[in-house]
């Protein structure tokens, strides 16, 4: 299949990771990526915080960029995944919105693509069980907790994504890689999102309960779809309660053996190494 | 005269805020509840009495992180999330100074580096913040190991188009 694809600032920046293994993961499932032309932010927190319609008008403009391409867009980062998402809820709702955004553009939004999330894009178009056929080294000892966190799947009617308390794809995929997925309560608990920076230490208590919940639960690893909660569980929780964090596309590229799938693993903050060469997956 | 709530309603353009019984599922599945200076509940009840000054004063609108799982849970789908937006840009906008500063000024500062590239650039965006917020010394620590990754670039991103990021700014803002 083909699909638009929007990396946003996060995969151009601190979670490089994740654009290069979706990139490697997507050739290797055969999902042609065909890059949102001149794409810019998506305005994540900052924008809704501030000014509704420069909320709306922001990941308006990517959508409209992404209509040129006339197929869905699939969105890795999970905040540019809401924007978008909630940007594309209001502008079918309300029509005098729709009209003065398109005013401050310059052009139409049409609303006939589909925004997707990979985890959707993988589990739904490919599925599991090809999924699994690709396997090479199955993830044996690695035991992720998944963590969805809150934007792929709240508010619900918005993001359209699956089993908002429960959800499960993410754990079913992880499965089929051969990971021993820990089932545990904090799924869809938030990290502390935008107040990392401004607001550290409720961040911290944030992150310390998850990685908490998560070793008691059994896990040894938490794996993750959003750039954010991977940037605070790698870099706020106490010293002691750390633990690798992955991004899911890149335990799959571990799994189907792509090439290049070790150099990701070289630049989390939190040094994923020394696990996998423990359980002989490096 | 239109009062506070009225005014609130109208902006957060969807169920009236009337329609909260006080069930407080909001507040119980809050993660920053605890932080807060009023519960979210309580924030509903206060723009019904009318305490416009206390509310927009008051450090809950900046401590809510938009998880948005009290929306999810109301049994009455009052969007509380989106209220809190609503409250934060009415503060903006009457020029009531946010309790937490800090929260406001990395938020200008994230918007600041996509008006300067069009994409965000951590680094310029970090130093910008630093500056607005005088917090020169939190996370010298982690600086260096994210040089050192490569996870910090210094040459910031660039949309080419960047009149048509400059004039969402323009016209969005003028309003």
């Amino acid at each position: 299949m083909k699909v638009s694809y929007y990396p946003g600032c996060s995969l151009h920046g601190m979670a490089k990771e994740y654009d290069q293994s979706m990139k490697a993961v997507s050739q290797a499932l055969s999902i042609e990526l065909k890059e949102v032309d001149d794409w810019s932010c998506c305005g994540a927190s900052a924008a809704h915080n501030t000014n509704f319609d420069l909320s709306v008008a922001l990941p308006a403009r990517n959508l409209i960029a992404a209509e040129k391409n006339a197929m869905d867009v699939m969105v890795p980062c999970a905040a540019c995944f809401n924007r978008f998402k909630m940007a594309e809820h209001h502008l079918k709702a309300d029509k005098d919105l729709k009209a003065r955004i398109e005013g401050v553009l310059g052009a139409k939004y049409q609303g006939g693509i589909t925004i997707r999330n990979p985890i959707d894009v993988i589990y739904n178009e490919i599925g599991i069980d090809a999924l699994a056929a690709k396997v090479l080294k199955p993830l044996t000892g690695l035991k992720p907790v998944s963590y969805y966190g809150c934007l792929l799947l709240r508010p619900p009617e918005v993001c359209e994504f699956e089993n908002y308390e429960n959800p499960f794809m993410l754990d079913k995929m992880m499965g089929s890689i051969g990971a021993d997925v820990k089932n545990w309560s904090y799924k869809t608990d938030c990290c502390g999102g935008s107040m990392s920076v401004s607001k550290t230490a409720i961040v911290v208590d944030m992150c310390d309960k998850l990685m908490g919940a998560a070793k008691e639960a059994g896990a040894n690893c938490v794996v993750t779809a959003c750039p954010m909660c991977l940037a605070n569980l790698e870099m706020r929780p106490s010293a002691n309660m750390k633990m690798p964090v992955f991004y899911f596309t890149e335990l799959i590229s571990l799994a189907l053996g792509l090439s290049g799938s070790q150099e990701t693993f070289k630049t989390h903050l939190t040094d994923v190494q020394p696990l996998l060469s423990q359980l002989r997956l490096i | 005269m239109e009062t506070f709530l009225e005014e609130v309603n109208k902006k957060i353009h969807g169920v009236p805020l009337q329609a909260c019984y006080h069930c407080r599922k909001c507040t119980a599945g809050c993660p920053v509840a605890s932080h807060m200076e009023y519960n979210p509940n309580k924030v509903i009840k206060m723009i019904q009495n009318g305490q416009k000054d206390k509310v927009l004063a008051s450090s809950t609108i900046w401590l809510c992180l938009s998880c948005e799982t009290c929306i999810t849970r109301c049994p009455n789908q009052v969007d509380i999330a989106r209220m809190m937006d609503v409250l934060r840009q009415m503060a903006i906008e009457e020029g009531v100074a946010a309790k937490e500063a800090n929260i406001l000024k990395f938020h200008e500062a994230f918007l600041s580096s996509i008006k300067f590239g069009g994409r965000v650039h951590e680094m310029m965006m970090t130093v910008h913040y630093k500056l607005k917020s005088k917090d020169f010394f939190s996370d010298v620590d982690i600086a260096p190991g994210m040089l050192l990754k490569g996870k910090l670039s210094f040459f910031p991103p660039r949309t080419k188009d960047m009149k048509s990021v400059k004039g969402i700014f323009e016209k969005t803002q003028s309003r």
